[in-house]
């Protein structure tokens, strides 16, 4: 084992930030499932139409896209370290960075364009 | 990938049995890890019974007197026998300590004592710690101050100022901590530790040192500070029941206060 190339590459003065947003995330995530949980009971056995009526209410879909948003950036940092922490191919550590930073971002577009669509149908 | 098995040269086989002493009452059996680089062997446990009525009452007294008498080969690092030096640290029943300060009595059963997990071993239950020692050094762990003094001077501290540091100057360096943390056995080469980060703060916190920005810049790093994940595996090992884990999360504090 050796340390040479770390001395050489020296620190990366990054981190605090990956850091400050997990904590961030974390927190803002404490409420966003608490309203997604108190939401669940509503849409047991609702129908299409009832749920359109639940997202007209603004507040809705508002802390859903923020739901999906935050909990989508902080599951992107948690597997971040997950990756940084478990896997020691420079190669295969930079092939599952990429592809699961591409994957989150998809899942987030996917999410919040659902919500915006269902959100913009007209009432019944 | 992360190692989730020993490499084959080092599964460890069964070994010796030594003999019990003659006319012992009260014995006790020592399963020790042994390893003979030269040998080109694996790692073997050996069973030692030691008489309790003639040893003294912790773990190192008992390999002391292993060593002594019935097996001259087995090889360990020990100085002080107080718990001051360090030298004896080493896996005693699942938990790294110092040898010196742990009375046989606190282990149930039969006692496995193995070196500090996840390091190099040169022989038996001395493990390299030339790698540990070098990230040590990396922190630059002196005061370091730009304030000219003349020699006939001390560079004063209040109480309230000592007293920071309580807690943080009473480490050893006997790498308990950082051998016991799972952050470090996957990160070695460029995770820190919890002892010499423990040794960062400890500096940090020091009134006098004036370097605490080049040191904080010399930690802002996601692998070098950040692997840290509050296992606190750290602190519940510590045998001198420091507290690693608060002197990272301090840092970490202190990090993000500095950006905002």
């Amino acid at each position: 084992m050796s340390s040479k190339q770390q001395r050489r590459l020296g620190p990366s003065r990054t981190g605090t930030t990956h850091f400050w947003h997990q904590r961030l995330t974390a927190i803002a995530l404490i409420p966003l499932t608490l309203f997604f949980v108190g939401l669940l009971p509503n849409l047991a056995g609702a129908t299409h139409r009832e749920f359109v009526t639940l997202m007209h209410f603004p507040v809705t879909p508002i802390l859903l896209v923020l739901l999906v948003g935050v909990g989508l950036w902080h599951m992107k940092l948690g597997l971040q370290t997950i990756i940084e922490d478990y896997v020691h191919g420079e190669g295969c550590k930079l092939a599952l960075q990429i592809t699961m930073t591409f994957g989150t971002v998809l899942l987030g577009v996917a999410g919040v364009i659902a919500l915006v669509m269902l959100a913009a149908m007209p009432p019944a | 990938m992360a190692e989730f098995r020993l490499p084959k040269n080092s599964r460890i086989k069964p070994g010796k049995s030594h003999k019990p002493p003659e006319g012992a009452r009260r014995k006790t059996t020592f399963k020790v890890y042994r390893y003979d680089p030269d040998s080109g062997e694996n790692p073997q446990m050996d069973t030692y019974e030691v008489d309790r009525d003639r040893c003294g009452p912790m773990v190192l007294d008992a390999l002391i007197k292993i060593k002594n008498e019935t097996d001259p080969t087995l090889a360990f690092r020990r100085s002080c026998r107080e718990g001051i030096c360090g030298s004896c640290a080493m896996n005693i029943d699942g938990t790294n300590t110092l040898a010196c300060t742990k009375p046989i009595d606190d282990v149930k059963g039969e006692v496995k004592i193995y070196p500090l997990p996840h390091m190099e071993v040169v022989r038996d239950l001395i493990p390299d710690l030339t790698h540990a020692y070098e990230q040590l050094a990396s922190v630059k762990p002196w005061m370091r101050t730009e304030t000219p003094v003349s020699p006939t001077q001390e560079r004063l501290q209040s109480p309230e100022d000592r007293a920071k540091l309580d807690g943080l100057y009473e480490c050893i360096l006997c790498f308990c901590c950082t051998t016991s943390c799972p952050s470090y056995w996957w990160n070695p080469e460029r995770y820190l530790g919890p002892a010499t980060l423990l040794q960062a703060y400890r500096w940090i916190a020091d009134s006098r040192d004036e370097a605490t920005n080049e040191r904080l810049d010399e930690l802002e790093d996601p692998f070098k500070l950040y692997r840290c994940h509050t296992i606190m595996n750290c602190t519940k090992t510590c045998p001198k029941h420091l507290n690693p884990a608060k002197a990272i999360a301090e840092t970490k504090k202190l990090m993000v206060e500095r950006q905002g």
